[in-house]
């Protein structure tokens, strides 16, 4: 077992799925020569050549594009976006063409392309580039969202999706980018549509996804020292995603909070909270919460920008309240 | 493929025929939503897929795209089905009239949205050229498409990249009900491709030969050696925009001008001068496009409807998904 960043971690997953099959290929701003704007491509042009680290212009229209006309015609691209808040520019080609041609076409095309970038808030980068689009992406059907929050599901999750029959929209984080963990050394995939249990408990289950997983198994420590055991559940997959596993936890725990660093208008989070509230209505003791971001542009004031976010504080009292606590 | 004058004829009286036969449909209903006819711009598909080599170039166009399926070969049955929205249409009744795909007769799509083809186009040729196969591929847009983003980030990536593909804009003169003299900075499209070091080249949009002469040119430029090319062809359509425009923006005379410079009266006049058609020969022509497209419309109407159940295939590879309950 080794322990490596979840830069690194996605670093191996693409250089072994591009040992292994020719026609994947990497390409975005900056993944060659640069190296990756946050080096997740590191040393990539160096073994595969400019062929298949692919560097383009700034053209989020064209280049994502040109990745699905790739994937139709055969290949397996990898299209890096700088941060998805750039990927509105090229949204059409997500929403209008990758995630429809299969639909369209009744299963004629086929279009096995993975679309990955940091997404979410990082710190004093304003409205523009602190915003989540997992929410935006979730909504439509013929994409596959994933995202991980460990280093061994950044990997596992990665070489799966490059390894899928259809497009892939994968959610990392400038701050995750550092996060470090145990991966094995044998090679191995995670499944797609399968979420993970973080922490168990009996008292109350937690649901999140990405960045925010931190806070979560945080504030679980700090609900721990007063007597409460939260279940974490990090959901990994968005869409497929894993209701069984949701439910059995809240079947055993009969409280839950959802937490979603997006908006919390018409959310994965408010998603989320609909089906355990749908599915579990007779078991639940308390109203299931949503700890989101607020519903404002991101500031840029680093006190206001954190109190923007989801955190340990706010899900820990969150918790606190559905068990009918003192906050 | 055969393009000896009488077969680039037969096809080009076949598009007309299948297009006037599919304007009575939708005038009865069997055909519903958006119907784009080609009627007057046939010189430009026919001649442009003659020049092509059928066993490895590709075909993508926009909404327009009945006679670029015809052109290619794809079934006029198949197609007629597709309108009519039955099982056996060539996209299974998920398409329609914008949406024609047929991997195998080299067509990768009609497209709904005004240049979004333009960087998918793109991304087949970087799969062809990824692969070094040889092949060419042929994007077909209107003038409307012409000042979208998505083409001018496309023809910059082909340059950079030193793409197999042939731009055609298809100038028929009128997006929708606009001018292309109102919203062109330069009513002269050709130049624009010096804009992003590629060679731009005019031809008579309603004179095959002329089209056949440019992409000759152009196909050779991008098989040979990866050389990317712009071809305006000048062109006219003869109906509305759609079936539901009645085109009140043009004049009689105006279309009646572009009548008498009919591509298919044209070419048959051109070679009845020459000696090389009869009158026995012309006849026989339009008795077996007649039967062609009555037998389209004989299939079409006694075709199956989808089951129910492809609501949800073909969203992603594999089964079925299972359906959101309704809760």
């Amino acid at each position: 077992m080794a322990v490596m960043t979840y830069r690194d971690a996605l670093g191996r997953a693409l250089d072994e799925e591009m040992a292994r099959d020719s026609r994947v290929f990497l390409m975005g701003e900056e993944v060659g020569e640069y190296d990756g704007a946050y080096k997740v491509s590191k040393g990539l042009l160096a073994k595969y050549g400019p062929a298949r680290v692919r560097d383009t212009p700034i053209a989020e229209l064209g280049f994502t594009g040109a990745g699905v006309g790739a994937a139709i015609a055969g290949l397996r691209p990898v299209v890096e976006w700088m941060t998805h808040n750039f990927a509105f520019l090229a949204m059409d080609q997500v929403v209008n063409e990758a995630a429809k041609l299969r639909y369209m076409s009744g299963g004629k095309l086929s279009v096995p392309i993975v679309f990955r970038g940091p997404n979410g808030p990082a710190e004093y980068l304003a409205s523009q580039h602190s915003q989540s689009l997992a929410s935006f992406w979730t909504h439509v059907p013929g994409l596959k969202v994933l995202a991980p929050s460990t280093p061994a599901d950044a990997y596992g999750l990665l070489k799966s999706a490059i390894r899928d029959e259809d497009p892939v929209v994968f959610l990392e984080s400038e701050l995750m980018y550092a996060w470090k963990g145990e991966v094995p050394e044998a090679e191995f995939l995670v499944p797609i549509g399968k979420a993970a249990v973080a922490r168990p408990g009996a008292d109350v289950t937690i649901v999140t996804f990405s960045k925010p997983l931190r806070a979560a198994v945080e504030a679980a420590a700090a609900l721990a020292a007063k007597g409460v055991e939260a279940e974490v559940i990090d959901l990994r997959s968005l869409r497929p995603l894993d209701e069984a596993a949701l439910y059995e936890s809240v079947r055993k725990t009969g409280r839950c909070v959802v937490v979603d660093e997006s908006w919390p208008v018409a959310s994965v989070g408010s998603h989320v909270a609909y089906l355990v509230s749908r599915e579990c209505f007779d078991l639940l003791d308390a109203p299931v919460a949503l700890v989101s971001g607020e519903d404002v542009p991101m500031p840029y004031n680093h006190g206001l920008e954190l109190a923007a976010q989801p955190s340990a504080a706010k899900i820990e009292a969150a918790v606190l309240r559905a068990l009918y606590r003192e906050v | 493929m055969d393009d000896s004058p009488v077969s680039l004829l037969e096809s080009m009286q076949l598009i007309r025929a299948f297009e006037e036969k599919a304007g009575m449909m939708y005038g009865l209903r069997k055909i519903g939503g958006f119907c784009h006819l080609y009627s007057g711009q046939e010189a430009v598909a026919v001649g442009s897929v003659s020049v092509l080599d059928l066993e490895r170039d590709y075909v993508l166009t926009a909404y327009r795209d009945h006679g670029h399926a015809l052109a290619l070969g794809v079934d006029p049955g198949a197609i007629m089905a597709e309108l009519f929205g039955k099982a056996t249409g060539v996209s299974r009744g998920k398409g329609g009239s914008m949406h024609l795909f047929d991997p195998a007769r080299r067509m990768l799509g009609g497209n709904g949205i005004v240049g979004a083809q333009i960087p998918v186009a793109t991304g087949v040729a970087l799969a062809q050229a990824y692969r070094g196969d040889g092949g060419v591929t042929l994007c077909f847009f209107g003038d409307g498409a012409f000042h979208q983003g998505a083409m001018h980030e496309s023809l910059n990536l082909a340059k950079i990249w030193s793409l197999p593909i042939v731009y055609v804009v298809e100038n028929n003169q009128w997006g929708m009900g606009t001018n292309w003299k109102r919203v062109s900075a330069e009513e002269d499209f050709s130049l624009t491709a010096a804009a992003y070091g590629m060679k731009g080249l005019s031809c008579d949009g309603m004179d095959i030969e002329s089209v056949r002469d440019a992409l000759r040119e152009a196909v050779g430029r991008a098989r040979g050696g990866g050389e990317p090319s712009l071809v305006e062809a000048r062109t006219y359509r003869y109906k509305g925009h759609s079936m539901s425009d009645p085109g009140k923006y043009r004049s009689r005379e105006d279309i009646d001008e572009y009548r008498k410079r009919d591509p298919i009266a044209a070419l048959k006049g051109r070679m009845e001068d020459e000696g090389s058609l009869s009158e026995a020969e012309w006849e026989g022509i339009v008795s077996r496009v007649e039967a062609k497209v009555e037998a389209a419309v004989a299939f079409a109407e006694s075709s199956a409807e989808p089951s129910p159940g492809e609501l949800y295939t073909d969203v992603y590879a594999g089964a079925r998904v299972a359906p959101l309950s309704a809760g």
